[in-house]
């Protein structure tokens, strides 16, 4: 990785995890505060990304919005990955009819588009911040399961894993030394981009209007508000668009610089 | 008519790499391809034979300069990538290596030989037809409409010389041809590439195994770190080698050499003769106790439908070398993995030192495991790719306990020590390695419980045979100093003629033939082993 790109990328993480953590630091109004006579203000020094309907600034409401983006992006892949190691696992070093049960299971999960699987979800547990994650947890996690399975088959029938059996060590000594640290790796690159994939599909759900309800400041929420306006206040969806756009890129990109790294 | 068909002098060949760094990759060569006639260029991996071959067709991706660079009388310095293009294939061709990878797997070999030419589908089909026959195909028309995956190894290498060769080009280069094939591929295409100079082609043969050169060339030249370092006709460069170079590249050649001699130079002249007649009369070896290192019993493996292993016995006395030859595909490591445990037998026993070692749970042979140690031909992939040198050896030592105890330090230094490594190697990552080095370094490991049988899959194949040299007397010194068994597995049976006490051939999962290296070697007595050992170029190149 080149020094430029190893700077971006720390600087990247920098101001997300402020934004996420301490916003007022960045933005130190409140988002919630309303204020009509501002209504539809264009952007300019004093609001640099506009105000929406109600004169709320929209750069606070962005900034402030980064936490429950991010949260709801770091929660899914968790659940995701969560279920897909245990399913990973099971169906690695299983009895083959769970291995092949298990697998025919993700194959028809998998045919069903996860945006469409995480609208099902929805349709049973109503809308609302933790259905949103679930939802996207779980319709994330056939994938993740096929691909750890494959990561963990593929170690196991490795010379480096024969070599280590040849000289004597022990099934927990193969695990603990060569299968934990060398899936670690790859998970960290698979859950970096499925952050940034969780948080454009949050986002998704939020503007359909069945993840984090209004008045919160998140993205989806946002943009779903001011397609109303589109036509007269077009910063009202172009900055919690970039804002979307910025951090899934940037996991992405991190999660690639990662994957490829470890090459 | 010879007429020179390449003529190069002082060719130089730069390449940039990162940081502005400049290599020279070749210096100031200068050579010259006859039609007609074949120049073999040996060396060893890096001595700038290849670049120096693709020159010839553009591909070097660095920056060539030449006093003279002429193929056909044209001049060939500073050529557009357009006006190469003209000469690829055409005029200049080149047999790729690797069969299997080069073919595309989903379209027929006439299409893959043919479809560069002008002219109808049709016509060109015929004129694949036609370069097939010409390769000596069997039934060309039939397998012109196959794919490569239809066609065994010998036929795809068939296909790869009639890809070459369906445009008439007037200069071939064959590049590590035969590298890696078995013995009776290596045989075909070294024929094949013979027959190449009736057909008034100028043939530059590359290879670092100068034993298969010396079969087809009629000048050889001998590079090293980009230089020539000598060149002359085959038989002289042969029988009266000037360089000290070549002398250690001839003296590498297993071929023939006898038991426990060493095929690499050591550093001063006498201490090579005075152990060279050490080793040929090898201290007592035999051990009294007259049971087994390894005792294989109606071993049998099937996968499916395939049988991999059918049957197979046979025993290594303790102190000696059992070698075990075959091509690809006979069985050969599925019978090393089932005596190393890896792989469960369906019928059939494995003891070790007269005790039952498989088929049998891990747990109740785990005392037995530190007796047995295993290599395989792609050391790097044996290797966690997360570890560094040190950190393989702690980890090996400590039994998988740890992998960076203090207290290991010492012991991995001298393991270190035993395979000749420097223990300034300790903190490099194995990639860092060469692969001679990474091979010793997989010795090393293997030897850290200290056992008393090594399992050797393809040790040497991978390596160059200078190389190979080294680490084959490496192997035989360990032997000596420490009465280790070797079940030595190879295609090549000039290693195994030089490494083994014993032999045993395999194919197609069937053991045909066991006997003493001798036996094997000029009496055989199977049908397969005497096709087999026919194939072997011949046994005395040396003077």
């Amino acid at each position: 990785m080149s020094r430029t790109v190893k700077f971006f990328a720390t600087l990247f993480v920098g101001i997300i995890v402020v934004a996420a953590l301490l916003p007022s630091l960045l933005a130190p109004g409140d988002p919630l505060a309303v204020d009509p006579s501002e209504a539809f203000q264009a952007p300019s020094l004093q609001y640099p990304f506009g105000t929406d309907e109600s004169g709320r600034d929209v750069y606070t409401r962005v900034i402030h919005g980064t936490a429950d983006s991010l949260t709801i992006g770091l929660a899914a892949t968790a659940l995701g990955m969560g279920i897909a190691i245990l399913l990973g696992v099971i169906t690695a070093f299983g009895p083959r009819w769970i291995d092949s049960t298990i697998l025919r299971l993700l194959e028809v999960l998998y045919a069903i588009p996860a945006l469409l699987m995480a609208l099902l979800i929805i349709a049973f547990t109503g809308p609302g911040t933790t259905p949103a994650i679930i939802a996207v947890g779980l319709s994330t996690a056939p994938g993740y399961s096929r691909l750890i399975r494959t990561h963990l088959r593929t170690l196991v029938n490795s010379e480096m894993f024969d070599a280590a059996t040849v000289l004597g060590h022990s099934r927990w000594h193969k695990v603990r030394n060569h299968l934990i640290p060398n899936t670690l790796s790859t998970l960290l690159a698979l859950i970096t981009l499925g952050i940034g994939q969780a948080v454009i599909w949050a986002s998704a759900l939020s503007f359909l209007g069945l993840g984090t309800p209004p008045p919160a400041p998140e993205w989806g929420a946002m943009l779903a508000n001011g397609r109303t306006y589109l036509h007269f206040a077009w910063w009202l969806t172009v900055f919690p668009g970039a804002a979307i756009v910025t951090i899934a890129a940037g996991a992405t990109l991190l999660g690639r610089t990662a994957t490829r790294s470890r090459i | 008519m010879n007429t020179a068909a390449v003529e190069i002098q002082n060719l130089s060949v730069t390449f940039t790499g990162p940081n502005k760094m400049r290599v020279e990759a070749v210096k100031d060569i200068s050579l010259t391809l006859t039609r007609g006639k074949a120049l073999g260029i040996v060396g060893e991996s890096g001595s700038g034979k290849s670049v120096t071959a693709r020159s010839l067709l553009g591909l070097t991706g660095g920056q060539v300069t030449a006093d003279t660079l002429k193929i056909l009388g044209t001049d060939a310095t500073g050529l557009t990538e357009k006006q190469w293009r003209a000469i690829r294939g055409t005029k200049v061709a080149m047999i790729l290596q690797d069969a299997l990878n080069s073919l595309d797997p989903l379209r027929p070999i006439h299409r893959e030989i043919a479809d560069a030419l002008p002219g109808s589908r049709k016509q060109r089909k015929r004129a694949a037809i036609n370069a097939l026959h010409a390769v000596a195909m069997p039934e060309p028309a039939l397998r012109a409409n196959q794919s490569s995956p239809q066609l065994s190894g010998g036929m795809r290498q068939r296909a790869l010389i009639a890809q070459a060769m369906i445009n008439n080009p007037a200069v071939v280069i064959a590049d590590e041809a035969t590298t890696a094939l078995d013995t009776r591929l290596t045989r075909m295409v070294l024929d094949q590439l013979a027959e190449l100079k009736d057909r008034d082609i100028a043939l530059a043969m590359i290879s670092h195994d100068l034993a298969q050169i010396a079969q087809v060339a009629d000048d050889i030249i001998v590079m090293r770190r980009g230089e020539i370092v000598e060149s002359g006709p085959t038989k002289q460069l042969l029988s009266d080698p000037q360089h000290d170079y070549t002398k250690q590249l001839l003296a590498a050649i297993p071929r023939g050499v006898a038991r426990y001699a060493p095929l690499s130079q050591v550093t001063t002249p006498e201490d090579t003769t005075a152990s060279f007649e050490n080793f040929t009369t090898p201290p007592d070896r035999q051990n009294s106790s007259n049971t087994s290192a390894i005792e294989v019993h109606g071993l049998s493996k099937t996968f499916g439908d395939h049988t991999a292993v059918s049957d197979v016995s046979f025993s290594v006395p303790q102190g000696s070398t059992l070698g075990l030859v075959g091509e690809s595909g006979s069985g050969k490591t599925t019978t090393a993995r089932m005596i190393l445990g890896l792989e469960r037998p369906d019928t059939g026993s494995v003891r070790l030192f007269g005790q039952h070692f498989a088929p049998a749970k891990e747990s109740d042979r785990r005392d037995l495991r530190d007796r047995l140690g295993a290599i395989y031909q792609d050391p790097l992939a044996s290797f966690d790719p997360r570890y560094t040198t040190s950190q393989i050896l702690t980890n090996a030592l400590s039994q998988g306990t740890t992998s960076r105890a203090r207290q290991y330090h010492k012991p991995a230094l001298e393991l270190l020590d035993l395979v000749e490594l420097d223990s300034s190697l300790l903190s490099r990552s194995p990639r860092e390695l060469s692969g001679g080095q990474r091979q010793r370094l997989a010795i090393a490991r293997a030897l850290a419980p200290k056992p008393d049988i090594l399992v050797l899959d393809e040790p040497v194949s991978a390596l160059d045979v200078s190389v190979q040299a080294t680490v084959l007397d490496l192997l035989d010194r360990l032997q000596l100093e420490t009465g280790t068994s070797y079940l030595f597995i190879t295609h090549d049976l000039a290693v195994v003629e030089h490494m083994s006490d014993q032999i045993a051939v395999m194919t197609q999962g069937e053991l045909v033939e066991t006997g003493t290296a001798q036996q094997i070697i000029h009496e055989p007595s199977h049908p397969y082993t005497q096709q087999l050992i026919a194939a072997v170029p011949d046994w005395n190149i040396r003077p």
